[in-house]
């Protein structure tokens, strides 16, 4: 056990020793503030959203309409560039082996790998939301808001949604992060997983928007990043909440469970 | 500590789809071997050396390191065990201390003491603090070897580990591997290089397209080698007549002041008595040809390659 936490705590200094971990978080912490100097600057919002026309109320709004925006590909690639890269790249380092020759069994260095993933995309979304309610409660103000069933929240109440909903949001993105890891240790090449990743998120995306998906809509992966809605109806939805929940612990599930397969009985060769 | 030979591999077999990189290895390293793995490149060392640490997995037959078995004991097979294969690799972004300290939480704990120790031992110390991104090539086999020894290991299986080294640093390389084989470690050390590992083991297995085509005491097989010598003489056509009339010495020939001639080691000597009996003066004896080498090429089948032979010509 103690094993265990100090591979973790390696695996978080390995990542907070690379760029790209630096780019996913800075990337994360970035577009809030973006989108708060353009809304600053043009007087039009994103009516179209839902929430979107709340946008300039409260700064709490902020990060919850980012969530919206970012959910199609801006999380998706900011979670697959550190997910798809973390077994590819210590296999192509050859670094993979360097530490399998140790005393640790591979189960455990995978442990660490998969809790280091979900560590980095638990705090993409997280910063998001606190750079996002800063940012926007500096241009709008931190005050109460309308909900989507169209009744006041207080501020207080609402910061306490806002974080309730990202715990929410980052179920699904964990999924995409699973398989980003799958295809990390299958393909053993860091771009094309990171790629297959976006792809996996975006198609994920599409199946929800073809006609004739209206059966398994609710089943997708995409569909769960909107689950955190039923949180900003009064009262709360739960349905969505809880469907969100066992849905991507399936997809959680599933990919890690055939990654760790593979990692336990995979030749590990140089490149 | 158990009694069971360091390494013990029996019909190692490992297949990539048609290809056959190892065809079948039986090995056996003692207790306190310095254990040369000879043989070209491409002919299955850093597979079979792979199959050993349980980096991959035997198409057919095992290994047993300690009397444990990488497959089936994961990594407590690799109890005492440390080593790299096809040259170490460290997080080129992290420091090589910290390096060091990784690897050392990859393992039971260990004081930092014992992590300055092992810098020391290798002369890194004062590059420590620095990325292993920038290190040379030297630096970093040294680093390999740091690494390898924080785990105060009993046998050492090190791939290669004076390649691509220049002659001081193989000197190093030779004289630390020296000291840690008289400190009572097995050391199993492969290389493409007969005479780079000539001067330290005292046993040798040499592979060539995948098998073993010689294991046993390095001695032996310096003893079955016939080197060719020249002789410089004041008698040149006497010496000539003794030399044709020696039994183990061939191909005699006259080239000016001296004869040459092929014969092993045992011959020499016993050609050398004659010549001194026969009162024919010798002035000098030298081999000829590191035909050891010419041995080894011939076991492995193998055309070495150019810059083999340009290693070989230093």
């Amino acid at each position: 056990m103690i094993g265990a936490a100090r591979i973790y705590r390696w695996e978080i200094a390995k990542l907070l020793a690379q760029k790209r971990t630096y780019l996913g978080l800075g990337a994360a912490m970035i577009v809030p503030v973006i989108f708060v100097v353009v809304l600053q600057l043009q007087s039009g919002g994103p009516n179209d959203v839902p929430l979107g026309r709340y946008i300039r109320d409260s700064g709490i709004v902020t990060p919850l309409v980012v969530l919206l925006f970012m959910s199609i590909w801006g999380f998706p690639l900011i979670t697959a560039l550190v997910a798809g890269d973390i077994v590819a790249s210590e296999t192509h380092n050859g670094t993979l082996k360097t530490i399998l020759t140790r005393s640790r069994e591979r189960g455990q260095v995978f442990a660490g790998k998969a809790m280091a993933t979900l560590t980095y995309t638990f705090a993409i979304v997280v910063l998001m939301g606190v750079v996002g309610v800063v940012a926007g409660s500096a241009a709008f103000g931190f005050h109460s808001f309308t909900s989507l069933s169209g009744t006041p929240v207080s501020a207080g109440r609402g910061l306490g949604l806002m974080f309730a909903s990202l715990l929410v949001y980052v179920l699904p993105l964990a999924g995409i992060a699973a398989f980003g890891l799958l295809l990390s240790t299958v393909t053993r090449n860091s771009a094309a997983s990171v790629v297959g990743t976006l792809m996996f998120a975006l198609f994920m995306q599409l199946l929800g928007v073809l006609p004739g998906t209206q059966a398994i809509r609710p089943y997708l992966l995409g569909t769960q990043f909107d689950a955190w809605h039923g949180f900003l109806r009064t009262p709360a939805d739960w349905t969505p909440v809880i469907r969100a929940i066992w849905l991507s612990a399936l997809y959680i599930v599933l990919p890690t469970i055939a990654a760790y397969l593979v990692f336990l009985r995979r030749d590990v060769a140089g490149e | 500590m158990s009694d069971a030979e360091p390494v013990v591999a029996r019909g190692l077999v490992k297949r990539y789809g048609d290809i056959v990189a190892v065809a079948g290895v039986d090995l056996t390293v003692e207790a306190g071997d310095v254990f040369g793995y000879l043989g070209p490149n491409g002919a299955g060392k850093t597979t079979s050396l792979r199959m050993m640490l349980g980096l991959i997995r035997p198409t057919e037959g095992r290994v047993e390191l300690f009397g444990r078995d990488p497959l089936v004991d994961g990594a407590k097979a690799l109890d005492g065990v440390a080593g790299f294969v096809e040259g170490p690799r460290f997080y080129p972004y992290l420091s090589g201390r910290r390096n060091l300290r990784l690897l050392a939480d990859y393992d039971e704990p260990v004081s930092r003491s014992r992590i300055e120790a092992v810098l020391e031992l290798v002369e890194l110390r004062d590059r420590a603090k620095d990325r292993v991104g920038g290190y040379s090539h030297g630096m970093r086999q040294r680093l390999g070897i740091a690494a390898a020894l924080l785990r105060q290991p009993r046998l050492l299986l090190l791939d290669e580990p004076a390649t691509g080294l220049d002659p001081a640093g193989m000197r190093d390389m030779r004289d630390l591997i020296r000291r840690l084989a008289g400190e009572g470690l097995t050391i199993v050390l492969s290389s493409h290089l007969l005479y780079e590992v000539e001067e330290v083991c005292n046993r040798v297995a040499i592979i060539g397209k995948g098998s073993i085509v010689y294991a046993g005491p390095l001695g032996e097989l310096m003893a079955t080698a016939t080197s060719e010598y020249r002789l410089v003489t004041r008698d040149v056509e006497r010496a000539r007549a003794i030399a044709l009339n020696q039994r183990g010495v061939a191909d005699v020939v006259v080239a000016g002041d001296a004869i040459r001639f092929a014969a092993d080691e045992d011959a020499v000597a016993t050609l050398t008595v004659a010549l001194g009996q026969a009162r024919v003066p010798i002035m000098q004896l030298v081999t000829e040809t590191a035909s050891l080498e010419d041995l080894f090429l011939t076991l492995t089948g193998g055309e070495s390659s150019d810059a083999d032979r340009a290693a070989v010509a230093l």
